[in-house]
């Protein structure tokens, strides 16, 4: 963990020799997804709901996965860009070191730009949850927390997996992105809005579901059935990453026999 | 210290088609071809060795310090190093290792070089009074100075190499891995980057490992060579037994005062021939120098004559032929 | 001419040696679009009044826009350009014998035109096979396909033009990130790539109109849907060519403009 907090502090040191790109980069990700806020607001101007759910309900959807992705785009960033890490060769200066490969991976790259896109999501956050009528307590303020942290742990979750690929191919990696971007886009919604097997997929087999529509039905107080397993979801959600690791594992047994 | 015995490591390959119908098939469906990379390998090294690693460009030179270095698991064979089998014991074993790929950098692009070194002290975990001493030599010796505050992309290709080498010894490694230390470098720094070499060798009786295509840093440093090629042991030994072996071939160069005929030796091929001068490359186990020269200086008057060793780099190119690699 | 083919043929080439990549990405695209047409199909379900696109003509355009995405999308970029740009090394592009900004443009377009001719099919194809309401429709006459395809070509005429001063830009800033910002976030939202245009309020549409972003994606789509009607459609086919000779115009002189400060410069 010192280390991790090591490589943190000198990619800090290396991006702020590139300010103004810095400060361009970041700006960026605040627009970016900013356009895309727009034009979910104006499309509830025209329709006013989209399967029962209110403007600033989906609002909240939005600001939490955006707030999830951008933090593991930021801080997993180094299994994100891990195939230019294997094209370059550079993964083997890592198996040279007495050091776990995922600390290594983790802290070979972060991208701090996603400030501007973690700043746009608690805007919206805020904005969002000042127009809710909900009834506060700890235990909901635990969960928001938690869902952030289980998207955080699904999205790192899928980037190792696509960085496990990397050991294999390092083409058809943009498939990964229906899960990274895609899933994003998607769970910018309530899950149940789309059709049954989408919405099973997105629990059951990568569970995006957890991050924010299960656990916000407890929060928004339209939870059926049992509140505490709404809450829980989030924490059953970051289990995800345990199999990723697990694949990572493998990958890097099949690198090492065969050193492609 | 290192023992290597029956190593064997192959590749599968898939085979890259052209053409738009072979590319759709490709989508579906690939060949492969098995690459035998290493062939049975066997050699020993000793504590304190400096050892040049040599053999044409996919011989198998990089395979096998992936495999020394724990980075890659061999089909078959036993390989010991300092009581571990590196590809097992990898976090273990690496600590007592420093590798150096020439052609990559371990350095942080944008920050000064000491930060990078304070890094690799946390990932080495080295306590911080070793780190301070050895950090101290390092400087001193590798004369780093001046650079240890500037960032790595403002420094020069053979001041990076110096701080690349440093890097690699921050945790005092026993035992080193020089992959191609001097490519791209200048005489100067080339000739810096050796005599360091030999300082950690003597001082702290390190062992060094070395591929290299530059001949001169196998007659600079190391005592012995391993000439691998295609995948297999070709040599073994010193150098100047292979000198012996294979440097038979003298080549003598003789001025003359202007003699318009030509000159034949028996023993010896005119390399060039001009009325005022002549090159001739003898071979020493069928005529001695001594024999050749009087030969000349009965048919011409010799103004000025030289005899040079055919070159190493001359030998290796010999050795590549004959072994058809 | 040939040298245009030429540039198009190595693209094609290049393409195809990174088939896994386009397959992944024609993977990429179809998972979006149904993402997208579920959203809508959401909205659609409680809509209050009636939406000027109906949900058949918006699941067209949704699919063209994902077949179509390398026609449209302003990020798709060559790097390539901008570093000859902003190292210098423009000199040498200014000894070939032919004008830059033709060559430019050349480029530009072989590279859109290839990628989407890998990808596109594969989702046009598929799109076709799907079971209603999901499925992508053959247009409703023969005519309103042959201007779907000459608003589509247009369009992507159109694009290049517009992008062209993307590159020109990167000679006054140096740094193709703010360009690229600006001109990916306006176009992309003025274009119809976030929602599409007859969705936005009316006050914004108006702005969207005046605009040349959506006659590079939304009109052909509609035009293929037959929302827009052929008659307006053919108008509208008049309204791509001026604003293409526009800019086009403007982009020569633009470019010629700043060249010259180049040469100036040295550099």
């Amino acid at each position: 963990m010192k280390l991790y907090f090591k490589y943190l502090s000198i990619h800090f040191k290396s991006q702020m020799q590139y300010r103004t790109s810095f400060w361009l980069l970041s700006i960026g990700q605040f627009f970016i997804p900013f356009s895309i806020f727009v034009g979910l607001y104006f499309l509830f101007e025209r329709f006013g709901q989209i399967k029962g759910w209110q403007f600033f309900e989906v609002a909240l959807c939005f600001a939490v996965i955006h707030m999830a992705f951008s933090l593991s785009e930021c801080f997993a960033r180094g299994f994100d860009m891990f195939s230019s890490l294997v094209v370059k060769g550079e993964f083997d200066r890592l198996l040279v070191r007495p050091r776990s490969t995922f600390v290594q991976v983790l802290g070979s790259k972060f991208e701090f730009t996603r400030v501007g896109r973690l700043l746009q999501s608690v805007i919206v956050l805020v904005w969002a949850l000042s127009n809710l009528p909900i009834e506060w307590s700890t235990i909901k303020a635990i969960t928001l927390a938690l869902m952030i942290v289980s998207g955080v742990f699904i999205f790192t979750g899928i980037y190792m997996l696509a960085a496990t690929m990397c050991f294999w191919t390092v083409q058809g990696l943009e498939v990964a992105s229906i899960f990274t971007d895609g899933g994003r886009e998607m769970a910018q919604y309530p899950l149940n809005i789309y059709q049954k097997w989408v919405a099973r997929f997105f629990t059951y087999v990568i569970p995006f579901g957890t991050v924010n529509y299960l656990p916000l039905q407890y929060i928004l107080g339209k939870g059926d059935g049992n509140e505490l397993i709404h809450m829980l979801t989030p924490v059953l959600g970051s289990l995800f990453i345990l199999p990723c690791f697990l694949v990572w594992q493998f990958g890097v047994r099949h690198y090492r026999s065969t050193g492609s | 210290m290192i023992h290597l015995e029956g190593i064997s490591k192959s590749y599968k390959i898939a085979k890259r088609s052209s053409g738009l119908r072979q590319a759709a098939k490709a989508l579906f469906y690939r060949e492969h071809t098995t690459i035998n990379a290493l062939k049975d390998i066997s050699f020993s090294i000793k504590q304190g060795e400096i050892v040049g690693y040599i053999g044409p460009n996919g011989a198998g030179k990089s395979t096998t310090i992936k495999i020394m270095s724990g980075i890659l698991v061999p089909d078959t064979g036993k390989c010991t190093i300092m009581g571990y089998t590196p590809w097992k014991d990898r976090t273990q074993y690496v600590k007592n290792i420093g590798v150096v790929f020439g052609q990559r950098s371990q350095l942080w692009w944008d920050v000064p070089v000491i930060d990078s070194f304070e890094l690799l002290k946390d990932i080495y975990k080295v306590p911080q009074q070793e780190y301070k001493s050895t950090i101290d030599l390092l400087i001193e010796t590798l004369e780093l100075q001046e650079i240890v505050q500037s960032p790595v992309r403002q420094l020069s290709l053979g001041q990076r190499m110096r701080c690349e080498i440093a890097a690699s010894l921050i945790h005092n490694p026993k035992i080193i891995f020089l992959d191609e230390p001097t490519i791209g470098l200048d005489a100067v720094s080339k000739i810096a980057v050796r005599q360091f070499i030999k300082t950690i060798n003597k001082e702290k009786g390190v062992t060094v490992i070395l591929t290299t295509h530059d001949m001169n840093d196998i007659e600079a440093l190391a005592d012995r060579v391993i000439l691998i090629g295609k995948g297999t042991l070709l040599y073994d030994g010193n150098l100047e037994e292979l000198r012996k072996q294979f440097g038979t071939t003298k080549i003598i160069t003789a001025d003359y005062a202007k003699n318009t005929d030509p000159i034949q030796i028996p023993g010896t091929a005119a390399l060039s021939w001009t009325p005022e001068r002549i090159v001739l490359s003898i071979d020493t186990e069928r005529v001695k120098p001594s024999e050749v020269i009087t030969h000349l200086s009965n048919k011409v008057e010799l103004l000025d004559v030289t005899i040079e060793t055919k070159p190493i780099e001359d030998i290796i190119v010999q050795l590549y032929k004959e072994y058809q690699i | 001419m040939k040298m245009y083919l030429a540039v198009l043929r190595l693209r094609l080439n290049m393409g195809m040696q990174y088939r896994a990549a386009a397959l992944a990405g024609v993977a990429t695209q179809f998972f979006w679009g149904f993402i997208i047409i579920m959203v809508f199909e959401a909205f659609y379900e409680h809509a209050a009044q009636t939406p000027p696109i109906s949900l058949k003509e918006l699941i067209q355009y949704i699919w063209l826009q994902q077949a179509f995405l390398v026609f449209v999308m302003m990020w798709f970029r060559d790097n390539e350009l901008f570093d000859l740009i902003t190292s210098g090394n423009i000199a040498y592009e200014l000894c070939r014998p032919s004008g830059l900004y033709g060559f430019w443009y050349a480029k530009l377009l072989a590279q859109r035109l290839s990628s989407a001719l890998l990808r596109c099919f594969p989702i046009l194809i598929v799109a076709y096979l799907l079971p209603e309401p999901y499925n992508l429709e053959p247009p409703p006459s023969i005519w309103a396909f042959l201007l779907f395809l000459s608003a589509l070509l247009l369009g992507l005429l159109l694009l290049v033009a517009i992008s062209m001063f993307l590159y020109i830009s990167v000679f006054i800033t140096l740094s193709p990130m703010g360009s690229l910002l600006v001109f990916g976030v306006l176009s992309e939202f003025f274009a119809g790539l976030v929602i599409p245009v007859p969705l936005m309020p009316v006050w914004l549409q108006k702005i969207a109109y005046v605009l040349p972003f959506r006659w590079t994606a939304d009109f052909p789509f509609r035009v293929y849907s037959g929302h827009i009607p052929e008659q307006d459609a053919i108008i509208g086919i008049l309204v791509q060519l001026s604003y293409l000779t526009v800019l086009v115009w403007m982009g020569r002189k633009a470019l010629n403009g700043v060249l010259k400060k180049v040469v100036v410069q040295g550099g």
